[in-house]
């Protein structure tokens, strides 16, 4: 896949940290303002599919890539799974349970385990989104061959 | 309100129909996000900005995938011919939606009227978020504290997608 004209390389190159930066602002925030790990995560994978898109897949070894992100999906999902099964052993041993304090009511550090399943859920949404993207991307280059 | 909604919601429908009859891919495509962002509007005005913002960083992104696949393969619609299993087909649909129509104004008939949404369990939701998880955002709350099953379900949901499509598009495999 080719990359696009100098003109969009330039504003994608001004653009996608921002966006990427803005995904892990709602991703951390998802416990008190509106957003969360899904949207979060979506947020991240799109700066990152906007880079792609618009430099191209020649300078990027994107195999590597989808391989790195599959990992990275399965490994943040099974921790997330982990943080629930955690409650099992913690606290009135529910699955689901939230065995951490919860602390001061709207401050960044609170709502026990929440943030940290809102923070690996976006991990595991945008590292799905990307090994998708990735793979449709990496098709086409193989059949083309 | 109720008169935005409904013109929005007369907007998604003349898209969703264009979408079905244009000619030209691309302009359906164009179309289908109508319905999308549309959407979009209308969780706004209903007072859901989580959802809002999940809608719209998804629809642009499938939008993106659909009008690059567009480009890449064909902008015309593939012509269809009316035979006996397509007038199976299509009367079974219409059986399926007068059934649907049917059983959706029985129960709409029990709902609340717009605007009194707020039932028994969204009552408890609302009053014990804050004080039971401790987390300002009622939705999050809601999403990994009372009702995490759903979005263990959800996440594994899109584990999957991922899985599937890796092993449906990869012809060589890895090495």
């Amino acid at each position: 896949m080719k990359g696009m004209s100098l003109i969009v390389k330039k504003v994608a190159q001004l653009i996608a940290g921002l966006i990427f930066l803005y995904g892990i602002y709602i991703m951390v925030h998802g416990h008190l303002t509106p957003g969360g790990g899904f949207a979060g995560g979506a947020l991240i994978a799109g700066s990152y599919i906007l880079a792609i898109l618009a430099y191209g897949s020649d300078t990027i070894k994107l195999k590597k890539e989808e391989t790195g992100t599959s990992l990275t999906e399965s490994i943040s999902i099974f921790i997330a799974l982990m943080l629930a099964v955690a409650g099992f052993f913690i606290g009135t041993k529910v699955f689901f349970n939230n065995y951490l304090p919860s602390g001061k009511i709207g401050e960044l550090i609170s709502a026990g385990v929440i943030p940290l399943y809102n923070i690996f859920i976006g991990i595991e949404v945008a590292a799905a989104l990307i090994t998708i993207f990735l793979a449709l991307i990496i098709y086409k280059e193989e059949i083309e061959e | 309100m109720e008169l935005t909604l409904s013109i929005l919601l007369g907007f998604m429908i003349i898209g969703a129909l264009f979408a079905i009859h244009a000619k030209d891919l691309l302009s359906a495509v164009i179309a289908a996000g109508i319905v999308g962002y549309s959407l979009v509007i209308c969780f706004l005005l209903l007072k859901a900005p989580d959802l809002a913002i999940v809608q719209i960083v998804v629809e642009t992104i499938t939008l993106i995938i659909m009008v690059a696949v567009v480009l890449d393969s064909t902008r015309e619609e593939l012509k269809v011919k009316v035979d006996r299993q397509q007038i199976i087909n299509i009367s079974l649909a219409l059986i399926f939606i007068v059934l649907l129509a049917f059983f959706f104004v029985q129960a709409t008939g029990k709902l609340n009227p717009f605007g009194e949404h707020t039932l028994r369990m969204a009552n408890a939701y609302v009053g014990e978020t804050a004080s039971k998880t401790g987390s300002t955002n009622l939705v999050t709350g809601v999403l990994f504290d009372f009702r995490g099953y759903d979005t263990l379900g959800e996440a594994t949901i899109l584990f999957t997608a991922a899985i599937g499509v890796l092993s449906i598009l990869r012809i060589k495999g890895r090495k």
